[in-house]
């Protein structure tokens, strides 16, 4: 009886433990889900003479993808958003992060621009309110400018069918 | 003039210590096992200057605390605030540390019960012995 306690306590510890160690420590749950994008205007990566903000997108549900030249991860995550460009009807913007605009360009030239346009982030401090920490990371904004969902790290195909495609379908009858 | 120089180095010193110990209470998100105070990566360099200008603007050590929390949730306290979803995170240590007090306790008497009959029947033994 009493080893049969024990044997329950020590298992059900194993199980936390188990439970604990699938748990990836680096996605940290945003507390700006269920709140306004912050609001910014930042230069457009390919016309510096325009701006673009968050508000030009109001009542429409969109997606803002924050990624840079440098990251190796938005590489693996890019012939995705390409493919989701071609097929999805939500509009897909980039903000391009602590890069350079010439780096920036010659990546969007050599991999293929999946964006409608990318706002230019040069000091990373529109990143800072989006609590963008590691990139590339994707915010779903609904059309009333709230945001609706996060990714942290690279959208996968299984991420975009099982999760983004369903979600954007349900905020567009919103 | 050198007065003034020493002054504003002086300010600036106070600050940069402020800076400073502020950042050791904040997490660095990209290197989670630093604070921001000992990090030297790009996001950590960029939150040590947000810290610096809201500072030297004016702004008190719980609103840039509330800055970053707004930003990045809890997760960048080293110290998480108490609320329902962190009860267990304060509370579990102690209420293990109780469970295994009451498991010992218990264990005690017990042990004390048994000596104590142990040494009853013992007793008894000895007189009989001692008899023959």
């Amino acid at each position: 009886m009493r080893i049969a306690a024990v044997i329950a306590v020590f298992l059900a510890l194993i199980v936390l433990l188990a439970l604990g160690l699938r748990l990836d420590p680096r996605e940290v749950p945003s507390p700006l889900i269920g709140k306004p994008a912050p609001h910014f205007e930042l230069p457009v990566l390919q016309q510096p003479g325009k701006t673009f903000s968050e508000k030009d997108l109001q009542g429409r549900v969109w997606i803002l993808n924050v990624w840079a030249s440098w990251c190796v991860a938005c590489r693996d995550e890019h012939p995705v958003l390409v493919e989701f460009s071609k097929s999805a009807a939500t509009p897909l913007y980039g903000l391009n992060y602590k890069d350079s605009r010439d780096d920036a360009l010659g990546w969007l030239k050599r991999f293929g621009d999946p964006y409608r346009l990318s706002a230019f982030d040069l000091d990373g401090r529109i990143g800072i309110d989006y609590g963008v920490y590691g990139v590339p990371e994707t915010y779903v904004i609904d059309k009333r400018g709230v945001i609706r969902y996060k990714r942290i790290g690279p959208v996968t195909g299984e991420l975009v069918r099982d999760k983004l495609v369903p979600l954007l379908n349900e905020l567009d009858r919103e | 003039m050198f007065l003034a120089v020493s002054v504003a180095s002086a300010d600036e010193a106070a600050l940069d210590k402020r800076v400073m110990d502020l950042a050791a209470e904040l997490r660095c998100l990209v290197c989670q096992n630093q604070s921001l105070a000992e990090s030297n990566a790009g996001l950590a360099v960029d939150l040590r200057n947000q810290i610096r200008a809201q500072l030297a603007r004016g702004a008190s050590e719980r609103e840039v605390v509330d800055f970053m929390v707004a930003r990045y949730g809890d997760f960048v306290l080293y110290r998480p605030p108490l609320k329902a979803s962190t009860f267990l995170l304060w509370f579990g240590p102690f209420v293990l540390l109780i469970a295994g007090i009451c498991v010992l306790i218990r264990r005690i008497r017990l042990q004390g019960k048994m000596n104590r009959q142990l040494s009853e029947a013992e007793r008894l033994r000895a007189e009989q012995l001692l008899k023959e």
